[in-house]
């Protein structure tokens, strides 16, 4: 990467190397956290903080830090804001850090932000680094929104808590598909915005690993 | 850059950034403590205010209007084992029930026969809120607390003044799949329990979350709940930890004690 370019920096995460549909990480917390719309978006925003502040930070030191210990480096960093962002919410926004409990620690481990840290901003200055954490904080959002609009409302028939659907239980007439409210169905909602992602930008297919062999026994078992 | 990776320069940057890191994390952690615990007082009195059916919907009250109402709550301590109100002077205010249950000097551990609620330990005192007029009690909030299926729910159930019609229930804290366990949060549901009643005609505990809907026209109705649909093992964590604390493990004579006026 010679010469870095903001726009591009900030914009191909989002579609044409979406930190999930692309690079298939973070995809512990897309299962998650994506019940909801509202846990969704302040998860969004908690991990393009984190990744945007720790590229910053592991970038402005990046001449500084010996090859050997730059995982732990990067580590320190990232888990510092993590729990920043954790104190936070918990004083600001009580009933969605109640909502994300364990989640938002586990920012931590979300690959994504590790991951930008390694990849990017240990080798680019810190502005481009820092517009790269929010791209790919983006690109990871986008994702998480998408799913959470599907599962929260074909779930419990509401988008951000207020009742699209009238749902049976309350008295209404729609019958809420269950799946849609555990884990399995997010895989299946990613699965499908990858797909159809490949589709539009079909740059993204990887080439077959593995062709299959033709069946070759002539005769039958016997 | 070979230069970094000398053994000082190494301890320079692992000192360094711990000791930033450090700074940071502790003085996030002092300076927003406060706001913190605020937070989570205020959400239990939320809680309460609204299972006890003094305040319909607490999300519209501001802070200070919490506060306020909240007054009207007189927190006492219970000691569970005799069912009579504690005399050793602890004070009901600064109490928590969930840190005593943790400390072997405050609990009990439960034999798991009797743990119906696998709660494993129990405080010996329980905090409990009384909601007065004068000097007649209105309604009585008992705490309560059980294991449904990924996590143990906290709430409380609030007794009319007749100790056996239930005027409200519900949970404050619990980490069950939303939209399934999680409908426990659904104000329909929670709003069933009201004006069930915990005995029946012969004083026997008789209060159950059953499987399906409840037969309305049913003279059993009053004593039964819905349960929720896709969330069995939920509904049946709840029947569980609703009858233990009503039982004789639980509130069961202090309930009675407090009926004969002699708590």
């Amino acid at each position: 990467m010679s010469v870095i370019n903001t726009k591009e920096v900030l914009l191909t995460p989002i579609f044409n190397n979406n930190p999930i549909a692309l690079q298939i990480l973070g995809i512990c917390s897309a299962l998650a956290v994506t019940t909801g719309m509202q846990t969704s978006l302040v998860m969004t925003l908690a991990v393009i903080f984190v990744t945007a502040f720790a590229n910053l930070f592991v970038s402005v030191i990046r001449n500084h830090i010996p090859g050997s210990i730059r995982i732990i480096v990067q580590m320190t960093i990232i888990a510092s804001l993590v729990i920043l962002v954790d104190q936070f919410l918990k004083a600001y926004a009580f009933d969605t850090s109640k909502q994300l409990s364990v989640f938002v620690g586990l920012i931590i481990t979300n690959c994504i932000v590790m991951g930008r840290a390694e990849a990017f901003a240990m080798k680019n200055p810190p502005m481009a680094s820092f517009i790269d954490g929010i791209g790919n904080g983006l690109g990871y959002g986008l994702i998480l929104l998408v799913v959470a609009f599907f599962r929260e409302l074909l779930g419990a028939g509401k988008l951000f808590g207020v009742v699209i659907l009238p749902t049976v239980n309350n008295g209404g007439w729609y019958n809420p598909n269950g799946l849609m409210l555990l884990a399995p169905s997010a895989f299946f909602l990613i699965g499908l915005f990858i797909w159809a992602l490949r589709t539009w930008k079909s740059d993204q297919v990887e080439t077959e690993e593995h062709k299959m062999a033709p069946h070759t026994i002539a005769s039958e078992a016997h | 850059m070979a230069s970094n990776d000398t053994i000082k320069k190494t301890l320079m940057v692992t000192v360094g950034l711990s000791l930033v890191c450090s700074v940071l994390v502790s003085s996030a952690a002092v300076f927003l403590k406060p706001t913190q615990d605020e937070n989570k007082v205020l959400d239990v009195q939320k809680n309460i205010l609204a299972i006890s059916g003094l305040v319909k919907d607490p999300k519209a009250l501001s802070r200070s209007e919490i506060t306020a109402k909240f007054k009207e709550v007189t927190p006492r301590l219970v000691n569970v084992e005799t069912g009579r109100f504690d005399t050793s002077g602890t004070d009901p205010v600064t109490y928590n029930q969930r840190n005593a249950a943790k400390d072997p000097a405050t609990s009990v551990k439960l034999p798991s026969s009797e743990d119906q609620a696998l709660i494993k330990r129990q405080a010996k005192l329980a905090k409990v809120y009384e909601v007065r007029k004068g000097d007649q009690l209105e309604t009585l909030i008992l705490p309560i607390h059980g294991y449904g299926l990924w996590s143990t729910l906290y709430g409380y159930m609030a007794l009319d003044a007749d100790l056996k019609t239930v005027v409200g229930f519900g949970f404050y804290e619990h980490a069950e799949t939303p939209g399934l366990g999680g409908e426990v949060d659904n104000a329909k549901w929670k709003a069933s329990w009201k004006g069930k009643e915990i005995y029946d005609a012969n004083g026997k505990l008789d209060i159950n979350v059953i499987k399906g809907s409840v037969n309305l026209s049913s003279p059993r109705a009053i004593h039964e709940i819905d349960g929720l649909s896709g969330a069995t093992l939920t509904a049946r964590g709840v029947d569980n930890l609703v009858k233990f604390w009503l039982s004789n493990n639980g509130f069961g004579p202090f309930l009675a004690n407090l009926k004969k006026g002699d708590a």
